[in-house]
């Protein structure tokens, strides 16, 4: 008889903000393909006699953060320092805000309609990165004072896919809002995730350990489930869970113990005293708040009765494609450029079309139309589509594209008729007329092969079979 | 200040002022630097500028001595540290570029406690200064070197910073005037940061009415230092034009704790000022009392944070004794700071250690608070308060830097301006029978510097004792 253990997930994720220049220093915010310690500043170097300058734009992206986590903004807040030894943290101490945060509750609802509380979330400077060699390390400063804005969740996830959802609705709130590149393999959003077990129905929440630095979904939900299995082992086994860091590895699938709380620093947090409180004006919060485009809980009340929840789900991965679709306006439109968008675009074979620009609306309104009115196949539809994204043809209207590929069906019923009579009329089609008069409906597919080929792929199909019908009745 | 012109060269100036610090370097121990050739080059370039006409700055050619606390490619930035010897500025700070862009020359970088640390000069790592009256006695600290450097007329003016009474004490203790301006004045961009909440960069001279001028320079917003003041100093005092002036004597101060001597110099002050027709205000300021514990909280924190960044990996000394990591921390760190900056490394490490901060930090905070009150309060029943600057004049060498509290002590008198943020002024008022310089500070209301200095200018003027000859025009230069 195993007892029932419930989980308790809490996820603290820390988003790098793309801002032109750092936190408290105006060097390139922006170190993808820099070379190391190129983006460095003197008071990211920790010179002495150096002061913090407070970017304001980070600070603005900071609000916007918040409002898309549908979170109060504390018009006046605090930065603090947490210090510890590092030669990642020049200063010896992290200018964070321990006890001010500009952002305060919120809530960040998952697409099953699950909400996760948000206890606050802070403006940071991130550290900068060491490599380890064999004897020695090396630093490298530039990503030191990149604006992080650290989300922390309440402990309201109880399992690993609600981690990996909640993860990943943050990543997509953060990139609809353009507070961060999203690049989760280059670090620009990192998860520590809090488990805890307990009894079901315990009043207190079980000892909690910390996975830190998971840089992927997949690895946030693994981790969760990786430490889910751990715990109840041990609680199982009548052992107790230890409050402690863990590390996570990608290729074991497993985490291991990294420090425990027990003798972790004691990070002496003070007042900053070099930056003075940041006081909004409640006009910068609605400034933001403008700049804050539909988000996915939008779409999805939008697009529920038109999309699958599943081509929906893979569709609010694309923030352009979603806004295209809602460009359209018309709902049959929606749903056939949605399922353009999801079989053909977001096919494998397919996947550097994505960095291209998308066609505009009148090229889609006019593919669904010709595909509507029978003029383009369905496999002609998807050609045509294809070539929205060809740098030759892309800025072609539809329909000369669709000319151009010699892809328009023919259904003017004189036209098919005098073709269906041409191939009634030979030789080689006498014994499948035959065939079908004595009830071998199988053999009408092969009369309409027939007279598509004489058409050359021109004819439409459904109109052709009509009228082969009605002939050989 | 005696700038340069067609009649006195820069070169005179700049060589005379070089030859004095030669002459009185060994005895005195004023400089951990001395910047001949490059002194020696801008005086040539200033000469040359007159010679043809160009317009030069309001300091042309006037030599000056910096602390070695302030960032200037010239020599190196040492703030009289081991763990800082070796480093070479790429920066120069806001006030240095201010006062270079004006003409003035730095001669050499003056002695200081290691990081600012002290109240004798005698935590320098290079050695101590010695008083300019008594080769025995201490220069007073932490900006020694820069008192003794125009108490010895070696040049018109140097910097110096005030964490606590730095620029002070100092001053009262070699005759000359020591301003500390309200928080926030002068930009402390480029300056190595002891506690970032209380560090005011100021000036020594002899004339309130070159502080003045240094000032006009100097100060100003910087958008290097968010903690600057929107612009205020202007010259022009005349909201403070009343030549009445109500002045307040903190009753809490005088006590058994200060000298005789000072006692005396305080109350020969008073009388005069009365005589002079000001009035008197006795105030009562209990929480001043508290100033001392409180800023040996509050500025310990902020030093044990603001020295993190000397650990070796990137400037600076670092030990050459280190295996691992935290070898190289701990090694660099124990060889490269001197004994006082550690015991208020780890005095701040504890008062912010978790379970430990709202029992200390945070209640020294409340007391600050407290203080900035009882100083708003106080300017409210008068102009400015007369108090000594430390309970005794200069005290002999190595008398007291084996006793921290005793040094701490030092600093009773002139520490809660630093909390308040409020500007003080050094002002001479004479010597002991033994020839020890007295000094009394002169304290105003936030942002009331320029009214400071007009007011100490006329009571020089007032003063039968008075020290300078010519100042009629005491405020001038101001346009």
């Amino acid at each position: 008889m195993s007892k029932k253990y419930i989980p308790t997930i809490g996820i603290e994720c820390h988003v790098q903000l793309c801002t032109k220049t750092k936190l408290f220093s105006e060097v390139d915010n922006d170190a993808r393909l820099k070379e190391p310690n190129t983006c460095v500043s003197p008071v990211d170097y920790a010179l002495p006699g150096m002061l913090p300058r407070l970017n304001r734009e980070a600070v603005s992206y900071a609000v916007r953060a918040g409002l898309a986590l549908n979170s109060h903004i504390n018009l006046e807040s605090r930065f603090d320092r947490k210090h510890y030894f590092y030669p990642d943290l020049p200063k010896g101490y992290q200018i964070t805000q321990m006890y001010q945060p500009i952002i305060g509750a919120g809530y960040v609802e998952l697409p099953d309609g699950t909400r996760v509380g948000i206890e606050h979330a802070h403006l940071e400077e991130d550290a900068g990165k060491l490599s380890h060699e064999s004897s020695y390390s090396l630093v490298d400063l530039n990503r030191a004072g990149t604006p992080l804005v650290e989300i922390v969740s309440d402990p309201d996830i109880h399992s690993a896919a609600h981690a990996r959802d909640y993860a990943k609705e943050l990543w997509r709130l953060m990139t609809y809002a353009g507070v961060t590149f999203g690049d989760l393999y280059n670090g620009n959003m990192r998860f520590d995730v809090n488990v805890s077990i307990a009894e079901e129905g315990a009043k207190e929440l079980g000892t909690r350990a910390e996975v830190k630095n998971l840089n992927s979904f997949r690895s946030v939900e693994r981790a969760v489930e990786y430490e889910i299995k751990r715990q109840t082992k041990l609680l199982e086994k009548g052992k107790k869970v230890i409050q402690e860091t863990r590390g996570w590895s990608d290729a074991t699938g497993e985490t291991t113990s990294q420090r425990s709380k027990e003798v972790a620093a004691d990070y002496r947090y003070m007042p900053e005293p070099d930056v003075p409180p940041i006081r909004l004006d409640e006009r910068v919060v609605e400034a933001e708040r403008a700049k804050i485009p539909k988000m996915p809980a939008d779409y999805r009340q939008e697009f529920s009765q038109i999309l699958g929840a599943d081509t929906l789900e893979i569709l609010l991965d694309y923030q352009s494609l979603i806004e295209k679709l809602d460009e359209l306006g018309d709902h049959a439109a929606v749903k056939k450029i949605a399922n353009l968008f999801s079989s053909v675009l977001l096919a494998e074979e397919n996947a550097s079309l994505l960095n291209d620009e998308l066609p505009t609306k009148d090229q889609l309104l006019t593919l669904v139309e010709m595909n509507t009115k029978n003029e383009l196949s369905s496999t002609a539809t998807k050609e045509v589509f294809l070539k929205f994204f060809d740098p030759e043809m892309h800025f072609k209207d539809t329909r000369t594209i669709a000319k151009e590929l010699g892809v328009i069906q023919e259904n003017d019923l004189g036209a098919l008729e005098a073709i269906v009579d041409a191939v009634l009329a030979k030789d080689e089609t006498k014994q499948a007329q035959a065939d079908y008069r004595a009830g071998q409906e199988k053999v009408l597919g092969f009369l309409v092969g027939q007279v598509m080929k004489e058409s050359r792929g021109k004819a439409n199909p459904s109109a052709v079979q009509e009228i082969l019908r009605t002939e050989l009745k | 200040m005696k700038t340069a012109s067609k009649e006195i060269t820069a070169m005179s100036l700049v060589k005379a002022a070089l030859e004095k610090a030669h002459q009185h370097q060994d005895e005195y121990h004023i400089f951990t630097f001395l910047n001949d050739a490059n002194a020696i080059k801008k005086a040539a370039e200033i000469d040359e500028k007159i010679k043809n006409g160009q317009p030069v700055g309001r300091l042309a050619g006037v030599p000056y001595a910096l602390k070695d606390n302030f960032l200037s490619p010239e020599g190196e930035t040492t703030a009289s540290a081991h763990i800082l010897e070796g480093f070479t500025s790429p920066i120069t700070a806001t006030a240095v570029k201010k006062l270079e862009e004006e003409g003035a020359i730095m001669i050499g970088r003056t002695n200081l406690d290691a990081f600012a640390h002290g109240s004798s000069t005698e935590n320098s790592y290079f050695g101590p200064t010695k008083n300019s009256k008594d080769l025995t006695r201490v220069a007073g600290g932490s900006s020694g070197g820069s008192a003794v450097a125009v108490a010895l007329d070696i040049v018109e003016f140097a910097t110096g910073t005030d964490t606590g009474g730095s620029i002070r004490q100092p001053a009262s203790f070699n005759g000359v005037y020591g301003l500390k301006p309200t928080y926030g004045t002068v930009s402390r961009y480029g300056v190595v940061a002891m506690a970032s909440s209380t560090d005011c960069v100021g000036f020594f001279a002899k004339d309130p009415a070159d502080l003045d001028l240094l000032m006009q320079i100097t100060s100003g917003q910087d958008a290097n230092d968010l903690t600057t003041l929107p612009d205020f100093y202007n010259s022009d005092t005349s909201g403070f034009d009343d030549p009445v002036k109500k002045i307040g004597i903190v009753k809490d101060f005088d006590n058994d704790a200060v000298a005789p001597a000072v006692r005396k110099a305080l109350q020969d002050k008073i009388a005069e000022l009365k005589a002079n027709g000001h009035e008197i205000v006795e105030l009562s300021m209990p929480a001043l009392k508290y100033a001392l514990a409180a800023y040996y909280i509050i500025v310990p924190a902020e030093v044990a944070s603001n020295l993190s960044r000397h650990d070796g990996i990137r400037y600076g000394f670092r030990s050459e004794d280190a295996g691992s990591l935290q070898d190289l921390y701990g090694h660099t760190r124990n060889e490269g700071f001197m004994p006082e900056n550690k015991r208020r490394i780890m005095i701040g490490n504890f008062v912010l250690s978790s379970g430990f901060y709202d029992a200390y930090y945070l209640k020294a905070a409340k007391a600050r608070t407290l203080i900035i009150e009882e100083y708003d309060q106080a300017f409210e029943k008068c102009d400015f308060i007369l108090t000594p600057v430390s309970p005794n004049p200069a005290f002999k060498l190595g008398e007291k830097v084996d006793d921290p509290v005793a040094m701490y002590l030092e600093d009773m008198m002139s520490v809660s301006l630093n909390l308040a943020g409020v500007p003080g002024l050094a002002i001479p008022v004479g010597q002991t029978e033994d020839g020890l310089d007295l000094g009394l500070q002169l304290v105003g209301p936030r942002r009331s510097d320029a009214a400071l200095l007009k007011f100490a200018a006329e009571m020089g003027r007032q003063s039968s004792s008075g020290s300078t000859a010519d100042d009629a025009d005491i405020m001038g230069g101001n346009d």
